[in-house]
């Protein structure tokens, strides 16, 4: 049995310990709001927060998840809420699909840098893959968000 | 679609045997068929097979075309909601199953809008026309004082009723005949910015794609196909995949030799996807290649090339072309080279299927459910009313998505476990087994007089037809492969346009944009290399090239306007600033297409830096007649860039021996977010019918590109993808 904090609740789950978080997500808790796109690292369609930093989980063993605090795009976290909001407010998906990935991958750039450059954005979010094409909106929603921070 | 016709209620009934208080009517298009007692005894108010009211307010609209990003799930049902004065926060959206009922629910060729717009808007006023009969009736006063607004019928005495508080009365009326539609002015959701009507599921992960559906019991698969094309399984050994925890079967899957049928292989049926990939991985096969394993695009594209450089199959000529080449004062040939391509939408290819007592149902991303329905009951021999097709939304289509062979394998293994089970594609699966975008060599030679007109064009190209996957062997383009060279609306007096002959060695499918992207590419470069040869600046001698304002003869329904090519190049130039003074080294490039009936323009600047091209900005432009969601039009373009850039910066497939040599998005690449550039889209008013948004923005991105990067370096690129000549 393995233990896994997601969202703030422990789920015991019986697994191949080398099974990658992202397959436990979807297929044994059910937490499908986070997305295969690659399973190798590539695009960020899978981010998850763990103890608040953006990783892929197609890459990361459940082994190795027990004693952290992963927080998925089901999840709340406040930057993450803020995000969600600008993200309606400016029609950034389109598919949607990359989506869940993008808006982890901007939360755990927040929650860094709440106030980041356009490099700094460009840097944080160079992991996901948007085939859409939706990174102008995503750009824009993350300095809207940075800003409103910053007024509050 | 045919129009709204009233069909009476007692043969409706009469036909489902059900006795129900509800009159329900449909297009005449529709037989029923889908309707169950339920839905009857709810009491709810369809006029027609889109629409349903219910006694508490709430509107459920019926989209019947797929959601891929392209926002057809709020475009189509805003137009029904417009014309019905609805209030657009009390709609949910329903997807329709795949069902010949709806007509036509093929979502590709930019057409979804172009072709519903009309029946929407009829629908929708239809309703609306029936809502305030039914006020006039409950007041007993004359209908021409009463109006609908916002989800209620008002009185002129001020007294006000709302739809849902109609039903009852509603479900009792006939449908009228010649509704009258609102006056555009009047449009209160068309034309504007509407949100996706699934931004909340999307952004909160609770949105649905195929990836995500999940039913009881739910095993899952993944399938090692041949590394060659319709190569086949000679033996395979899975002892080791059987050993695997998780791993629960090991299946042959057999080729369907159909369009869309299964390639065939070996696959692993699991309790969790990730068992089902380690299974694959582990699988040792024995294949037998077959014909395609000569199959290497280095020497074909090359074979290609040697192709059009020699006389083809005319299929178009005006004037005399070897006369005018005879007498030019100056001629120019040169050759372009464009490589295969590869969809790859964010969401695998990925299908469940439960095929159980004579029935079967689908849940899947498709852009084709009824080709998926004709294909799971030609399979399982079964009549099409007993095969469900339910879409999910897709994450991205892009053309991938019209052809169902991957709900084949799921049903060919559902049937064979007897439960339902989900097949899902690698990555790499995707990258190397999909039907993918032609490769093509074109040749393009033109004669300019002394004074730089142009006199003479003969356009000449090779590709392997999209035609193969449905004929095997056919090695000539299809009409719709070369409608956009044939048809290219320049004013040259001597024109031709010829075909060389390409065999297929791979599957040949329709990718965003599809031909478009080669046609685009070569007549917008090479009328660009003209402008330089005749020493004219390029915008001014693309202008002179289309010449006079005229509607170009044509078969189609929508006439191709000489005006509005040259409006939208303008208008990109002009937004662009072409033409002022630059910073030191930066140069604009431009490039037009018109394809899918809509017009669309682009205009690129960049500069070089240590050697690479920067993009600092794209100006697109479109016209796609009357708009109806202008976020999803602006959104559309957007994506196009991308789409474009991509492939432009680094789109390639090859083949070495057959095999696709690509992996994953590390061989594969997508442009990120620091390459890309900022982009302003102008969308152009018009009164015109609605024509094609999603794809017609991806030709133009190239060419434009390209050529801004010659006026910058004086270096042309004749081929793409960039990264081969080191630019990018
Ligand atoms: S699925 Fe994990 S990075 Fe692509
Ligand atoms: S919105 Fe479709 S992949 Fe990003």
């Amino acid at each position: 049995m393995i233990t896994l904090n997601i969202n703030g609740k422990n789920h015991e789950i019986d697994a191949d310990p080398s099974m990658p978080l992202l397959w436990a997500l979807r297929d044994i808790i059910g937490y499908t709001g986070t997305k295969y796109g690659c399973g190798k690292g590539l695009c960020g369609s899978c981010m998850v927060l763990m103890d608040g930093n953006a990783v892929n989980s197609c890459l990361m063993p459940i082994s190795a998840m027990q004693g952290r605090a992963l927080i998925t795009i089901e999840g709340e976290t406040e930057n993450l809420q803020k995000l969600q909001q600008t993200w309606t407010d400016l029609n950034v998906p389109q598919c949607g699909f990359c989506q869940p990935g993008q808006l982890i991958s901007a939360t755990a750039l927040l929650n860094k840098n709440p106030k980041p450059s356009e490099e700094d954005i460009d840097n944080a979010m160079a992991r996901n893959i948007c085939r859409c094409g939706t990174y102008q909106r995503i750009k824009k929603a993350i300095q809207n968000t940075a800003e409103i921070k910053i007024k509050q | 679609m045919a129009p709204i016709k009233n069909i009476s209620r007692r043969h409706f009934l009469k036909n489902m045997g059900l006795a129900s208080g509800g009159l329900i009517l449909a297009t005449s298009l529709s037989s029923f068929s889908h309707l169950t007692e339920d839905h009857l005894k709810k009491e709810t108010f369809n006029p027609n097979l889109f629409i349903e009211l219910l006694p508490d307010g709430r509107l459920i609209l019926v989209a019947s075309r797929s959601e891929m990003g392209q926002g057809i799930r709020t475009s189509l049902t805003s137009v029904i909601a417009d014309e019905m004065e609805a209030d657009w926060s009390r709609v949910t959206v329903k997807q329709a199953t795949g069902n010949a009922i709806y007509g036509d629910q093929n979502t590709d060729g930019s057409k979804s809008v172009r072709n519903l717009y009309q029946s929407m808007r009829e629908m929708g006023a239809t309703a609306k026309a029936m809502l305030i009969s039914a006020a006039s009736k409950t007041w007993k006063v004359p209908e021409t004082e009463c109006v609908a607004e916002n989800h209620f019928v008002i009185h002129t005495s001020g007294k006000k009723i709302g739809y849902g508080d109609l039903v009852s009365t509603a479900i009792t009326l006939d449908i009228p005949d010649n509704v009258k539609l609102k006056s555009s002015k009047d449009f209160k959701y068309i034309g504007k910015e509407l949100p996706s009507i699934d931004i909340h599921d999307i952004i909160s992960g609770k949105a649905i794609f195929g990836l995500d559906k999940r039913v009881p019991n739910l095993k899952f698969a993944a399938i090692k196909r041949c590394p060659v094309t319709f190569g086949t399984v000679k033996s395979f050994d899975k002892t080791d995949v059987l050993k695997i925890p998780g791993v629960i079967d090991v299946i042959e899957v057999p080729r369907i030799i159909k369009p869309f049928g299964a390639l065939g292989g070996v696959a692993v049926i699991a309790t969790s996807t990730w068992a089902a990939f380690k299974g694959k991985e582990a699988l040792k096969i024995d294949w037998d290649y077959g014909a395609n394993a000569e199959y290497t695009t280095n020497t074909f594209i090359t074979e290609l090339t040697e192709t059009v450089q020699k006389p083809g199959k005319v299929n178009k000529s005006k004037g005399n072309i070897d006369q005018a080449f005879t007498k030019g004062d100056k001629l120019i040939e040169h050759t372009y080279q464009l490589p295969h391509l590869v969809h790859t939408p964010m969401e695998v290819p990925n299908a469940i299927s439960w095929v159980k007592d004579g029935t079967c149902e689908v849940w899947a991303p498709l852009q084709t459910p009824q080709a998926a329905r004709k294909e799971v009951a030609d399979y399982l021999g079964i009549n099409q009313e007993k095969v469900t097709v339910n879409v999910t939304l897709l994450g991205g289509g892009f053309g991938r998505k019209s052809k169902p062979d991957y709900v084949v394998e799921a049903t060919i293994l559902s049937k064979e476990i007897q439960g339902p089970v989900q097949v899902v594609w690698t990555r790499e699966d995707d990258i190397q087994h999909s039907y993918y975008h032609t490769t093509s060599a074109q040749y393009l030679k033109a004669s300019l007089d002394n004074s730089g007109r142009v006199t003479g064009w003969l356009h000449r190209l090779a590709l392997p037809t999209i035609k193969s996957t449905f004929q095997p062997g056919a090695n000539y383009p299809l009409g719709g492969e070369i409608g956009s060279a044939l048809n290219v609306p320049y004013d040259i007096p001597n024109m031709q346009f010829e075909t060389g002959k390409a065999d297929a060695h791979l599957r040949i499918g329709w990718l965003r944009s599809v031909v478009n992207i080669p046609n685009a590419f070569c007549i917008n470069v090479f009328s660009d290399e003209l402008a330089y040869e005749a020493g004219i600046d390029p915008l001014e001698f693309r202008l002179q090239l289309i010449g006079s304002d005229r509607i170009e003869k044509t078969k189609e329904k929508f006439k191709y306007d000489t005006a509005k090519l040259k409006h939208v190049l303008k208008k990109a130039a002009k937004n662009a600033g072409y033409g002022n003074s630059l910073p030191e080294g930066h140069a604009i490039g431009l490039a037009v297409h018109y394809s899918f009936f809509s017009y669309v323009a682009a205009a690129i600047e960049v500069s070089i830096v240590d050697n690479k091209v920067k993009i600092h900005n794209v100006n697109m432009v479109i016209d796609c007649g009357v708009v109806v969601n202008k976020n999803s039009v602006r959104a559309q373009m957007e994506g196009a860039v991308i789409f474009g850039l991509s492939l432009a910066y680094y789109g390639n497939i090859s083949t070495t021996n057959g095999q696709v040599e690509q992996n994953n998005f590390n061989d594969y690449k997508i442009i990120r977010m620091p390459e890309a550039p900022k982009t302003h889209v102008e969308i152009i008013e018009s009164e015109s019918a609605p024509t094609g948004v999603g794809e017609p923005g991806v030709p133009v991105i190239a060419p434009a590109l390209v050529n801004a990067i010659f006026k910058a370096t004086g270096q042309r690129y004749r081929s793409l993808p960039l990264s081969k000549h080191g630019i990018v």
